[in-house]
């Protein structure tokens, strides 16, 4: 077993931290940007896709760059230390792996390698909104009705990815062009676009065989997002730890500093017991998806959910404890981090959502063993 | 990153488990599973099964029956180990004083102690804590006074671990009274059989007999014993210390317990509460597990990785709290744990009368070998540098 990564790894991690770090090392830059739609830089989307970012899972034959999951989260990672605010979770990882599992070879061509080249943007839109969403076929044409909300991005998006009801059982995954859908875009509490988006009759292409059953794709589109947004989660906290680490360092209170005061710098070592522990299992669940692929990996996965869940609550609430009112504001880095941390944990099921099928599964076994073949 | 131990680490995790489960009996093995108290006997037994296939040590200088393992073998090992119910070898001998004279003793004391030491023909209690010397160790206060060749020994230790059953006991001494406090340090190697060394029982919550105070009047002490140089001893139990908590994590060994609740359980298990409690300790043990390869995998020569401080911390904690559970699972039948066994005692299963004795008992984990609080400070100072 090896955690560590390599040296191309590394350099991923170098270019990308770059990058991003360049365009938002300053927070003030990344909340100029947030605050004008789309709500992200196309300019630094243009540069992700330059360095093959945003093609990065992707199959080189659809137009990818043929890596996998321990890439895509080195990227996560990067993303989350500066809470850029590129759509690279819901768009490439997201919407981008429901078409890779789920599309013909002639589609994964035509839609992936667009959004590897930075031309189209897309999202998945997966949560039902008031009304579920369901697909009628007439004479080889699909149509869906229903509302989908909330979309991560999904009134930016060029190319809408939908899950929905297929008349017999299951469900289907239905590429619907952005502007054909009533979208209402708004902002979440982390700086991020969502929309709510209403389809009535709404013309649409089925993902792969018509009227197959997409949930397995599905799934493994849901699961491979959830390690991204882990990897994305831990940079948030090793940013938050580190930031609280320096305040503790440097804020002074009753003429001294306040890591004189062993009550708080004791919290801050719980802090990074909570991301140790968060890294090892994310890291772990990301070999399991790497090397045995989604459908092996969906316990992982939500054993990984369930700990950065855990480490991420934590580690936000105490760094905006421990920073004290500065964190309350929107202007400080910490308070968004934490608000993002909040997001990424509710974004793809929470921490009870997942403890609740580990607890249902829990007499299924012994003991776990991460070393077992 | 890779998934998969390598061929060989799989083949060598499959030597260490059938060795464990094959060669060790299995009434000694039932024995650590249901939590009954080992006395010396099964102590000396197990690990001189161990030291025989050169597996008591492993740690050690190869020189001195090391193995040269990889830190990842060494989890395995000690993994395997545990989850087999093996008693693990004891600790003062094989990871504190062996280790300790491997790195600062003489050839003659490394040659006289080294080769026993392994094969636990001499049982070694450690003599650091004193009353007032707890976390705080340099302000010990136990003296050693040159006399002639030797030294005379005046004091009081205590918390000594098993001490009922030790031949020799290595003692941190107070050589130099005029020094800086850690700079005035002597290790001290004591025959426990020496005129004038006394060692009380000290009874605990548990009700079980396992620490002891040892009381030093004019105990008269070889100067050959010492270890090392004069006043080095501050530098040696830093040494010793920083070893304690590498491989303290008791992985293998809660893994055993939490699946054995799982069973012991019956149908509480049925209770939505108790799975949910059950599937979070689990994830927390793995996400721990995960964390000792990790360190292990990423730990060069001696040096302890500085998260070693995070399995410590985290791991005792698990303990506890897996010892909590089986405690819950007995209820009020664990108010059972003072009658006898046999057809004369209860009739309430053993694992249930055992659950709060061992329960309180390991209280101590997060008290011990570095208190858990010290853990904190080492992981604010030395890794976020508060």
């Amino acid at each position: 077993m090896d955690f560590t990564y390599d040296d191309e790894q590394v350099a991923l991690r170098e270019a990308v931290r770059g990058l991003v770090g360049k365009a938002y090392s300053d927070f003030e830059q990344r909340r100029r940007t947030v605050a004008e739609e789309p709500g992200w830089s196309e300019e630094v989307w243009a540069r992700l896709a330059e360095m093959g970012i945003l093609g990065l899972p992707f199959a080189e034959e659809d137009g990818g760059v043929g890596a996998g999951p321990a890439e895509v989260g080195i990227v996560a990672h990067e993303l989350g230390r500066v809470l850029a605010p590129e759509p690279f979770l819901a768009s490439v990882v997201l919407a981008g792996t429901a078409v890779a599992e789920a599309g013909t070879p002639q589609q994964r061509a035509e839609v992936l390698g667009p959004l590897a080249a930075g031309e189209r943007v897309l999202a998945l839109a997966y949560a039902d909104g008031a009304t579920p969403v369901t697909a009628s076929e007439q004479a080889g044409a699909w149509t869906l009705s229903g509302t989908k909300e909330p979309v991560l991005h999904g009134a930016r998006a060029d190319l809408l990815v939908v899950s929905a009801a297929l008349p017999g059982a299951g469900s289907g995954l239905f590429l619907v062009q952005g502007d054909a859908a009533a979208r209402t875009g708004y902002r979440t509490y982390d700086g991020a676009r969502a929309a709510r988006v209403v389809l009535d009759g709404t013309a649409a292409v089925p993902l792969g065989e018509p009227g197959a059953d997409q949930s397995a794709a599905l799934a493994a589109a849901l699961d491979t997002g959830r390690v991204a947004a882990c990897h994305e989660a831990l940079g948030a906290m090793s940013v938050a730890l580190a930031a609280t680490t320096a305040y503790l360092k440097s804020r002074k209170q009753f003429g001294v500093p306040l890591s004189t005061f062993q009550s708080l710098t004791f919290r801050a070592a719980d802090m990074y017991v909570s991301l140790e522990l968060a890294t090892s299992i994310a890291s772990w669940a990301t070999m399991v998806l790497a090397e045995r692929g989604p459908a092996a990996a969906t316990e992982a996965v939500s054993r990984a959910a369930l700990q950065v869940s855990r480490s991420g609550r934590h580690v936000g609430q105490e760094a905006v404890q421990l920073h004290g009112g500065i964190a309350m504001t929107a202007e400080y880095l910490v308070g968004n981090l934490t608000a993002h941390l909040t997001a990424l944990d509710h974004l793809l099921g929470d921490g009870h959502h997942h403890l609740r099928g580990l607890a249902a599964a829990v007499d299924g076994h012994g003991a776990l063993d991460p070393l077992a073949r | 990153m890779r998934l998969e131990l390598t061929a060989e680490d799989q083949a060598f995790r499959e030597e260490m488990r059938t060795f464990f489960t094959t060669e060790v009996p299995q009434e000694l093995r039932d024995a650590v599973i249901e939590g009954r108290e080992l006395g010396r006997a099964e102590f000396v037994q197990s690990q001189q099964i161990l030291n025989a296939a050169g597996l008591a040590v492993p740690h050690w200088p190869e020189e001195w029956g090391g193995r040269g393992w990889s830190e990842l073998r060494r989890h395995i090992w000690l993994e395997e180990l545990q989850r087999a119910g093996v008693p693990a070898p004891l600790a003062f001998n094989a990871n504190m004083i062996g280790p300790v004279l491997a790195q600062f003793a003489s050839q003659e004391m490394k040659e006289r102690f080294l080769p026993t030491t392994a094969n636990l023909d001499i049982w070694w209690s450690q003599g650091f804590s004193e009353p007032d010397a707890g976390s705080d160790l340099a302000s010990l206060r136990t003296t050693a006074v040159r006399d002639g060749d030797g030294w005379v020994v005046n004091g009081q230790k205590t918390w000594t671990t098993l001490g009922q059953y030790g031949d020799w006991i290595f003692t941190l001494v107070r050589t130099d009274p005029q020094a800086k406090k850690q700079a005035g340090i002597s290790m001290l190697l004591i025959d426990m059989t020496s005129p004038g060394l006394e060692v009380r029982p000290i009874e605990l919550i548990d009700g079980g007999h396992e620490v002891n105070e040892v009381w030093f009047t004019d105990v008269r002490v070889p100067g050959e014993n010492l270890v090392g140089e004069l006043n080095q001893g501050w530098t040696m139990a830093k040494f010793l210390l920083g070893n304690e908590r590498v491989g303290v994590a008791p992985v293998g060994t809660v893994k055993r317990v939490l699946a054995r609740a799982k069973e012991l359980a019956g149908p509480q298990l049925e209770d939505p509460l108790v799975r949910a409690r059950v599937a979070e300790l689990e994830n927390e043990l793995l996400a721990l597990e995960l964390t000792a390869i990790r360190v292990a995998a990423h730990s060069a020569g001696a040096e302890p990785h500085p998260a070693s401080s995070v399995l410590k911390l985290k791991g005792t904690e698990l303990q506890q709290a897996v010892s909590e559970l089986v405690l819950d699972l007995a209820g009020p039948a664990s108010l059972a744990s003072g009658a006898p066994d046999g057809p004369d005692g209860s009739d309430l299963p053993a694992w249930a009368r055992r659950s709060a004795p061992t329960y309180l008992n390991l209280r101590k984990a997060s008290i011990y070998g570095g208190s858990n609080e010290i853990q904190r400070q080492i992981i604010a100072r030395t890794i976020l540098g508060l």
